[in-house]
């Protein structure tokens, strides 16, 4: 059971394959995310180069699937056929005060229509699309 | 050239546009509109159009530069520029590259224009149809964030909660926009009135943006003209000179989808932009007698004043009222003409317009005496810009 209708857009790794660390992750519900091995520094979405020392050497991390909301929008217009009957929902911005507070978004699972408090604390639920073609998984949150 | 400058030696002289249509219904094709335009920026200026030797334009116009010089038969093209990212909020930042291009003698005669005809060539407010989505895209679509209004509106959320500002703030803007609107002829909201009533009944499109705080989308074109200093006393309106340009935004501003891992997430992105642009002008806040701020979303006006200096996060309440931001009589009279949200969805282009409209007193929402005319572009994307215009007495 998924949180928004299927027929939406299905996410795929980039051709050059950079992201693909992160979706791979995902399906074996391991939440990656690149880091610097020699300062540290989290980086996400995925980039090709440290944006600290400028390097091309980084490496994927797996982080603790939780995090805290940061910000959020609750959306009453659909802007795709598939939403149509899938107002209103919520979508989370949720940083990682582990992994450097890179930030993520996905969706509130949960009642849609319940205040959202900025500064909840989450956890990732990992969302399983095994018929789509390809399939995938979505990281999304829900409170702790 | 001691000091590295565009103040005072560039001048808007001609402004034009087409009727301003609703999204879909211009009743003709993308590319004439945009010569309209064009012609009718000429007429206003006095300037032939086989004059003009330069282009400038922004969020990949699809009208470009050779094709429009041999349309027009212009004598020559010297100037073919298209200002990078950051789609409308390169608005500003196309007049700046016009002024650049005059200043530094590359062109003579340099038009900045916009044409939109979204019935041809489809919406921005509609998601993405294809079957897979990849990049930065893959991290917001599958959550069904996929409009600008769902970009855009957690950085709103997260401004207004650190700053404790209600709705009544967002409503002022979108209030002052309508209003301008009703003594406009060309406004596409033209007889069209908003109450508060009105806007606090309307429909929430995602929170915190109800209907009324989101830019119309139209199909229509605007363009304006930029010469020399020396040139422009000769035509036939009063110069808009260019007293300062500036374009930009700050660390590691993400483009959108991917604004929402910006480490400065609360922001419009002219904080950076605003010290230089007012340090070129040799004016502050306070010298300013009108603003034109685009307006995607009124959340990104309220962050884009406060930015420009015009008040604080912590004023922002007090001072946006419908009263202050409205002319003639207002403390910071904004969007005059009606704006992206009641004049027309021009990208923007109407706000450059409307702020050199209101230099010549020529606005239908006139500031009177106005000296000092600022216009914004952009908000909450990468890059933004901003354009400061001044009369003759401040030269």
């Amino acid at each position: 059971m998924s949180y928004l209708p299927p027929g939406l857009s299905i996410p795929v790794p980039e051709r050059n394959g950079l992201s693909a660390p992160f979706w791979e992750g995902l399906r074996e519900e391991k939440l990656k995310v690149q880091r610097n091995p020699r300062t540290g520094a989290y980086q996400w979405p995925a980039q090709w180069i440290a944006h600290d020392d400028q390097s091309f050497d980084i490496e994927w991390v797996e982080v603790e699937p939780r995090g805290r909301i940061y910000s959020w929008t609750r959306v009453w217009h659909p802007v795709h056929p598939a939403l149509k009957d899938a107002c209103p929902y919520v979508v989370v911005v949720v940083e990682l005060p582990h992994a450097g507070n890179v930030r993520m978004l996905g969706n509130l699972l949960g009642d849609p229509t319940a205040p959202v408090e900025i500064g909840a604390e989450v956890e990732a639920v990992f969302e399983h699309h095994p018929d789509a073609e390809p399939p995938f998984t979505l990281a999304q949150w829900r409170r702790v | 050239m001691s000091e590295r400058t565009l103040r005072g030696s560039t001048a808007v002289v001609g402004v034009g546009e087409t009727t301003y249509y609703r999204h879909g219904q211009a009743p003709e094709p993308e590319f004439v509109l945009c010569l309209k335009a064009i012609l009718a920026a000429c007429a206003d200026a006095g300037i032939d159009p086989v004059e003009i030797d330069g282009f400038a334009s922004y969020s990949n116009d699809r009208n470009d530069p050779p094709t429009l010089s041999t349309a027009l038969g212009c004598r020559e093209l010297r100037f073919s520029n298209m200002q990078w990212g950051g789609g409308g909020g390169g608005g500003a930042g196309a007049v700046a590259n016009a002024a650049a291009a005059v200043a530094t003698g590359l062109a003579d005669c340099v038009v900045v224009y916009r044409a939109l005809a979204q019935g041809q060539f489809g919406r921005f407010g509609q998601g993405p149809r294809a079957n897979t989505v990849t990049g930065d895209l893959a991290l917001t679509v599958p959550y069904g964030q996929m409009s600008p209004a769902q970009w855009y509106a957690p950085k709103v959320t997260r401004f207004m909660y650190e700053h404790d500002i209600g709705q009544a703030a967002l409503r002022a803007i979108a209030l002052a926009s309508y209003h301008h609107a009703q003594t406009n002829p060309r406004a596409v909201m033209y007889g069209r009135p908003l109450t508060e009533a009105g806007y606090d009944e309307s429909r929430w499109i995602t929170e915190p943006f109800h209907l009324f705080d989101c830019c119309q989308e139209n199909d229509g074109a605007a363009a304006l003209i930029v010469v020399s200093a020396e040139r422009a006393k000769d035509l036939k309106q009063s110069p808009a000179y260019v007293l300062a340009a500036a374009i930009g935004a700050g660390y590691r501003v993400h483009s959108t989808p991917a604004g929402f891992a910006t480490p400065d997430l609360a922001s419009s992105h002219f904080q950076t932009l605003a010290p230089r642009l007012y340090a070129m002008a040799g004016v502050g806040p306070a010298d300013v007698d009108v603003v034109q701020c685009y307006e995607n979303f009124t959340g990104g006006v309220l962050m884009s004043l406060v930015e420009h200096g015009f008040f604080t996060a912590e004023e922002a309440m007090d001072f946006l009222t419908l009263e202050n931001l409205t002319a003639p009589g207002g403390k910071l009279p904004l969007n005059t003409s009606g704006g992206n949200l009641a004049e027309c969805y021009m990208h923007g282009l109407e706000l450059q317009i409307e702020a050199v409209r209101q230099l010549r007193g020529q606005s239908t929402a006139q500031v009177p005496g106005a000296e000092v005319s600022l216009a914004a572009a952009g908000p909450m994307v990468t890059p933004v810009s901003t354009v400061l215009f001044g009369s003759g007495a401040t030269l």
